[in-house]
């Protein structure tokens, strides 16, 4: 056993409202600067639809995630090692930027600048990639809530073998929210498509990352990537991800997407998981088995022995204590009502889901029955095979039982709940129905509808008690970050280099302020045009 | 030629070259590593890339193998191996011709796209279309020295690569250099150039072809913490067998 420790997410997608307040704060966090225009690392699709990048999910289109050899062996499912650096000139399987949608902005200028009229001035859009104007024809959300759905939809890959039965009409459709972010997963083949070695999954929480210094923009990560997390910076000409908001993680706080989701639907806390069975787990023959195999991955906090062993491994006494109060854990391994999105790519993904009851829920109310009462939920569960099988092409590989078993456990809660409440009796057997305790029920019933902050996110701060010495030893130059255009954002970097960085705007480094404050020139940032002042020194009087 | 001319673009020109060149490296890498990518544009356009891409690069590598065995490999030893002059030059002449059609192709293309696509267009720095200019100019003297030379069959393994061999040794030979035709001494004169602009370009992604990822674990693993580095001279553990966690 090698006990590791992974910070993760939950989501409860029966609470999202699709507000994408989780994308734009992240997006102002992390995204907002050229070169990310076109980029969510948090995005918030509806489905059914065909997602962002448009049908990312697809992979027999985009080669992305894992796949078994003849032999059951693990591969990367775009080739080996010497077919990457064959192809790294041209990348066949890396979406282009019309995939992802075109960035635009608005010329608002005219309309502010508008006179007084009797028509309204318009603003038209402009792209982000050439400042021309631009027609739109498609952007990171453009079916929100369905739009063009009837044309549209059917081009999701998740309702494949669905076509003849699925209708795109208004009174038989059926939709949820699906906020997506990185998996931060535990085999994660954007770490192993990178021939830089610039991407790693950190020790100690597991978070993966891209070493910006490092990257030298071989693409190969962002076509990796299954779910298409791995974004590629077209001015600096490296790829980025969703960081996990590790800043904030690191001191114990929630990403910047739970932190302002206005449905509380995320949940954040750690698994403590055996890393010599990841890779055994990967590799299962049936893709309906890797729910399983990946929930076998996982350690039990509560057991005496795999705390004894996380001890051993290194890791804190604070975050085991942690793994135990986990939200997650508790979601995905106790009650085993949260589960992976599309396991089929084997990476194992470490964002899982509590799939809606509401589309089933509504079923039950279209038809005149009060879709609070279990026995009708659960017989509109039994009979109704979509979108049953919609979500187990999401969640299980299409194993619709497991599916199946989480959906009537909500719906138990609900029954019991509101039995409760009403001052009715539940049926006796309510719990047992769904494999539950009338204990977990209630346990779940709190940590679904009432969890406060403290509760939904359990994040041991990081431990950095020697960075200083640590730092010291290695005194930094510069965060190399921190130049323009890059995600540090916070200063101007060695002065100079900038010049040198694609699209980095022309001359925009060839004045800078010495150690004494006096305003001097770069002739290496100079892009010749205009006058050099500072150049040469003043000419003094004769 | 005056000598002192001769003197300038024979001997001087190419030791500044290599000496900007080597210092130019050391500097960008220790100062720019943020910059130092291949700043690919396939997101923007992947259709002539396709094609132009693969082209440029495969044919540039054939050149560049081309020129290490005219240049570098002394005549002399490819004469004790039994190839004799004929045969040289029937060889470097049929594949010299290839590399340069592929490599003049590819860069058509590539040049093509980078002028008349915008979204391509909209992220070219300075450097870049100075760095793709000089290249233009070195590509398009590589072929006519190629195809020039295929008929009328110079020996430059007696003039320029003499020469270029002799820099390394110490004593310049400037004589032989000029014994060699003009277009051979264009063509060299404007290689220094691209050397010494080299390492503030983004050509400087050459040196970071990542052969290093047929043997690494797929998936690496590091930690939070800055590890110490070694001490000198306490010689850490460099090589490790494949599929070995970090
Ligand atoms: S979801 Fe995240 S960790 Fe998993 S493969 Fe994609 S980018 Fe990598
Ligand atoms: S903020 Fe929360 S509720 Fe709103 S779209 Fe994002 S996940 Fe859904």
């Amino acid at each position: 056993m090698r006990p590791m420790a992974q910070v993760a997410m939950v989501m409860n997608l029966d609470k999202c409202i699709g507000c994408h307040t989780c994308s734009v704060t992240c997006k102002q966090t992390w995204t907002n600067r050229p070169g990310m225009e076109y980029v969510y690392f948090n995005n918030v699709e509806t489905k059914p639809g065909v997602g962002y990048p448009r049908r990312y999910e697809d992979q027999e289109q985009w080669h992305g995630g894992w796949t078994l050899d003849k032999r059951g062996r693990l591969q990367l499912k775009a080739g080996g090692r010497v077919r990457k650096l064959l192809q790294i000139f041209w990348n066949p399987n890396l979406p282009s930027i019309d995939d992802y949608g075109d960035p635009w902005t608005y010329d608002y200028q005219t309309v502010i600048d508008a006179p007084l009229g009797a028509h309204n001035p318009t603003a038209h859009s402009i792209s982000a990639l050439t400042g021309k104007d631009v027609n739109l024809h498609w952007g990171p959300n453009w079916e929100d809530d369905l739009a063009g759905a009837p044309a549209r939809a059917m081009a999701d890959p998740n309702l494949a073998g669905l076509e003849d039965r699925v209708r795109m009409e208004f009174e038989d459709v059926f939709m949820f929210y699906l906020p997506r972010i990185c998996e931060h997963c535990l085999n994660p083949s954007c770490v192993a498509s990178c021939p830089s070695g610039a991407m790693y999954k950190r020790d100690e929480d597991g978070i993966v990352l891209v070493d910006q210094d490092r990257c030298r923009g071989w693409r190969f990560c962002v076509s990796g990537c299954p779910y298409k997390k791995v974004y590629f910076n077209h001015r600096t000409g490296k790829a980025e991800k969703c960081t996990f908001c590790f800043p904030r993680i690191e001191q114990g706080q929630p990403t910047i997407c739970s932190e302002t989701c206005v449905g509380r639907l995320r949940y954040l806390g750690l698994f403590l998981y055996d890393a010599d069975k990841v890779l055994e787990a990967a590799a299962t023959p049936d893709p309906q088995d890797l729910y399983e195999a990946q929930l076998s991955v996982f350690l039990d906090p509560e057991d005496p022995q795999v705390r004894t062993e996380a001890e051993r491994a290194g890791i804190p006494t604070d975050w085991i204590e942690a793994a135990r109060r986990s939200p997650v854990y508790a979601l995905a391994c106790r009650h085993k009502v949260a589960l992976p999105l599309h396991p089929e790519y084997r990476t194992l993904p470490m964002v899982w889901y509590i799939p809606p009851l509401s589309p089933v829920a509504d079923v039950a109310h279209a038809e005149g029955y009060d879709e609070n009462d279990p026995d009708r939920v659960f017989a509109t569960i039994e009979s109704l095979r979509i979108p049953m099988e919609y979500l187990a092409n999401l969640f299980t590989a299409g194993d619709t039982s497991h599916i199946r078993r989480v959906l009537r456990k909500l719906a138990a809660i609900r029954g019991y709940q509101r039995a409760a409440q009403l001052g009715i009796d539940p049926a006796d057997d309510l719990p047992e129905q769904v494999g539950a305790s009338p204990d977990d029920l209630d346990d779940l019933y709190r940590l679904l509808a009432i969890a406060k902050y403290d509760e939904r996110y359990v994040i041991p701060p990081a431990h950095t008690e020697d960075a200083g010495r640590l730092m010291a030893q290695h005194e930094q130059l510069f965060c190399s970050l921190d130049t323009p255009g890059g995600p540090g954002m916070g200063g101007t970097g060695p002065e100079g280099v900038d010049a040198f960085h694609g699209g980095a705007s022309p001359g925009a480094s060839h004045q800078f302020r010495d150690d004494a404050g006096r305003q001097r020139f770069n002739l290496f940032g100079w892009d010749g045009s205009g006058s050099a002042p500072g150049l040469f020194p003043e000419e003094s009087a004769p | 030629m005056s000598s002192t001319w001769a003197y300038f673009w024979w001997v001087i020109l190419p030791y500044v070259a290599m000496a900007v060149f080597i210092v130019g490296h050391i500097w960008r890498w220790r100062y720019d590593q943020y910059g130092w990518t291949s700043y690919s544009t396939q997101l923007q356009e992947r259709r002539r890339l396709k094609w132009g891409a693969p082209l440029f690069h495969y044919g540039t590598f054939a050149a560049i193998g081309g020129h290490v065995l005219g240049i570098l490999v002394p005549k002399s030893w490819i004469d004790a191996i039994g190839i004799d002059e004929h045969v040289y030059h029937l060889f470097s002449a049929t594949a010299g011709l290839i590399a340069a059609a592929l490599v003049i192709v590819g860069m058509g293309i590539l040049a093509t796209r980078r002028l008349f696509v915008p979204r391509v267009k909209a992220t070219t720095s300075p450097v870049d279309w100075v760095a793709m200019v000089l290249l233009g100019i070195m590509v398009i003297l590589g072929i006519v020295v190629t195809a020039i030379n295929a008929p009328l069959g110079h020996e430059y393994r007696d003039t320029i690569s003499i020469w270029f061999r002799s820099l390394f040794t110490g004593s310049a030979d400037v004589s032989v250099a000029l014994q060699a035709p003009l277009y051979f001494q264009i063509h060299a004169v404007a290689a220094w150039l691209l050397f010494l602009l080299w390492p503030f370009t983004r050509l400087v992604h050459a040196w970071s072809y990542p052969l290093w990822y047929l043997w690494r674990p797929y998936v690496v693993y590091r930690s939070r913490k800055a590890t110490p580095p070694p001490e000198p001279g306490t010689g850490g553990r460099k090589w490790r067998k494949i599929g070995t966690p970090y």
